[in-house]
């Protein structure tokens, strides 16, 4: 256990000192967290109040998934397992009295967690100056207790579709086929580009049962408001089993994979 | 110890002609191509030898190693580390190995060394004081002192290789396996590193296999050369029973003044300059002692040196001869 908290402190430590970077991603979540709530704003506007949210809950839910945004990031935060894999240095993670799994899923973690805790301050602050109804809501503690752990359940399952979609990787070579389905999907069914609740009824009793349901759809729903009492608990319960299930899939076709996995060259 | 009985592996390699249209036809079918890597290789290495592991590009040298770490399994035949197969018993096996790949880095590229020591401290479950007592003793014997708190990007390659010797040999492993661990050095710095190589053998009996294809490194520390080629060994022995396989010759060259010596029967004119003269002779037709006196007996000797085939001629004599 002791291996996987330090490879997580020297991935928080390796994330933690790019400073253009983050001043650059704060701006850029502002901005955008700012077009997308005028965007939702327009539609309120027009549609006239029959919505499964209301414009407060939807501008608390972009809010948070900005702030949040890379810790929910699924497809692009792992550029050194990319490039481990490409350029063959994964040969020296095999090498390791660990499972390359373990290695990787801390790694994955930390690669989300870390970027986030130095860029979400800043926006969160912004959010909460806000006039109304552009404000991020303040919740009570319970529903704050909930969104937590449901964030940190995101973090994992998040984590856990990355990983496979890193194993893709050995099969391959170039994973930007992989990143590209993988982006369009994920992004539509995880609620990033619109909120679950926006989709049609019928769509949106299936895809609130998918994995990428589990991932930032869930925390950002609680916080907002929109999902509360027993169906958050249910929700979250989908997390858990996700995580299970995903984590389960990735040990098995990593065993699977490294029996045939060939390091080429030097 | 280290032992190899009739491993194989085979590789499938993707083909395709140049051009377009080929490229455009191997998005429906692929054409492949197999290449054997490993072709029933066995050998036997001791506890605390050295052994040097020669052979071109592509031979199957990195394959070799592969399956020794763990990092490869081999179609068939089997490999016993230690007691240990590789690939079946990963985790436990590597515990007990360092690996230093010279083309790759093991470092953490953007924090200090001392950072990612650390992080092997903890990914072996090293004792903190066992670490420490090893930390020291390898910052003293590669003078690391200085680099710990450097990042790992700011480290030239020779200072940086020096870090991945230490770096693998943190947790005492009983086998070490470097793997071009000179390849770009300076002199010095490879002097250095085979130095250390040499000490590390003499104080803990640590098995090293070494992998290169600069032959002084071969010649510095190999008690015993492994030749494969196309997938096979080919020759197993010290590197003076190489070199007896290739050629007995002696090489003398002679500096003088006066007059330039005629050569004698028995003796090869290689080379003549001013004032320089280079022959070649087999000892067991014209002993070397006889061959100086009839030298010094026409001129003046400022300047004798006697020396055979090198390393270098060797490789490239055996390489020829194999078709490797």
């Amino acid at each position: 256990m002791k291996s996987y908290l330090s490879l997580f402190r020297i991935r928080m430590i390796n994330g933690l000192q790019y400073r253009a970077v983050a001043l650059g991603a704060i701006l850029t979540r502002f901005c955008w967290a700012f077009m997308e709530i005028l965007a939702f704003l327009a539609l309120h506007r027009s549609g006239g109040g029959s919505f499964a949210m209301t414009f407060s809950q939807t501008a608390s839910y972009i809010w948070i998934q900005q702030a949040f945004i890379l810790m929910y990031n699924v497809i692009d935060g792992d550029p050194e397992i990319e490039a481990s894999i490409n350029d063959g240095s994964v040969a020296y993670e095999l090498v390791r009295p660990m499972s390359l799994y373990g290695n990787w899923f801390t790694q994955c973690l930390a690669n989300r967690f870390a970027p986030t805790a130095i860029n979400c301050l800043p926006v969160l602050v912004i959010a909460l100056c806000m006039p109304e109804p552009y404000r991020l809501r303040v919740p009570g503690a319970a529903d704050a207790a909930l969104f937590l752990v449901s964030t940190a359940l995101a973090l994992a399952v998040s984590g856990a579709i990355a990983v496979l979609m890193h194993i893709t990787m050995f099969y391959t070579t170039s994973q930007r086929g992989v990143k590209i389905i993988g982006r369009a999907v994920v992004g539509f069914f995880a609620g990033s580009l619109i909120p679950l609740p926006y989709f049609p009824e019928g769509l949106r009793r299936v895809v609130q049962f998918l994995p990428f349901a589990a991932t930032q759809s869930t925390p950002l729903l609680i916080y907002s408001g929109s999902l509360a009492g027993r169906d958050a608990v249910c929700a979250m319960g989908l997390q858990v089993f996700w995580l299970a299930v995903l984590a389960g899939m990735g040990c098995w076709v990593m065993g699977k994979t490294l029996k045939r996995v060939v390091v080429q060259g030097g | 110890m280290i032992e190899f009985q009739k491993v194989c592996k085979t590789y499938r390699v993707a083909k395709r002609q140049a051009g377009f249209r080929n490229a455009v036809k191997s998005l429906f079918s692929r054409e492949y191509e197999t290449v054997q890597a490993l072709d029933n290789v066995s050998f036997r290495i001791a506890d605390g030898e050295i052994i040097g592991y020669i052979g071109p590009n592509g031979a199957g040298k990195s394959t070799t190693v592969k399956v020794m770490c763990g990092i490869l399994t081999p179609d068939s035949g089997n490999c016993l580390v230690n007691g240990k197969i590789p690939w079946k018993e990963r985790a436990s096996h590597v515990k007990d190995i360092g690996v230093v790949f010279g083309q790759r880095s093991q470092l953490w590229w953007d924090v200090p060394v001392i950072d990612s020591f650390e992080l092997l401290r903890d990914m072996y479950k090293m004792e903190e004081r066992r670490y420490r007592r090893n930390l020291e003793e390898l910052a003293r014997l590669l003078e690391l002192s200085e680099l710990l708190k450097t990042p790992a990007r700011n480290l030239s390659l020779g200072q940086r290789m020096r870090c991945e010797i230490a770096a693998s040999l943190l947790h005492e492993p009983k086998v070490l396996f470097l793997d071009e661990p000179t390849i770009g050095l300076d002199a010095v710095s490879k002097i250095a590193v085979r130095q250390f190589v040499k000490k590390i053998k003499e104080e803990k009996h640590t098995t090293v296999v070494l992998t290169t294809h600069d032959m002084m490194d071969i010649e510095a520390l190999a008690d015993r050369v492994l030749l494969i080629g196309h997938g096979r060994i080919l020759l197993d022995g010290t590197l003076e029973e190489l070199k007896r396989h290739t050629s007995t010759e002696k090489i003398i060259t002679i500096k003088y003044t006066g007059s330039m010596p005629a050569v004698s029967g028995g003796m090869e004119l290689r080379e003549a300059k001013e004032n320089q003269l280079t022959v070649a002779l087999d000892p067991a037709i014209l002993p070397v002692s006889v061959a100086i006196a009839s030298l010094a007996s026409q001129t003046e000797l400022l300047d004798v040196s006697v020396t055979d085939i090198s390393a270098e001629e060797v490789v490239a004599a055996l390489y020829k001869e194999y078709q490797i």
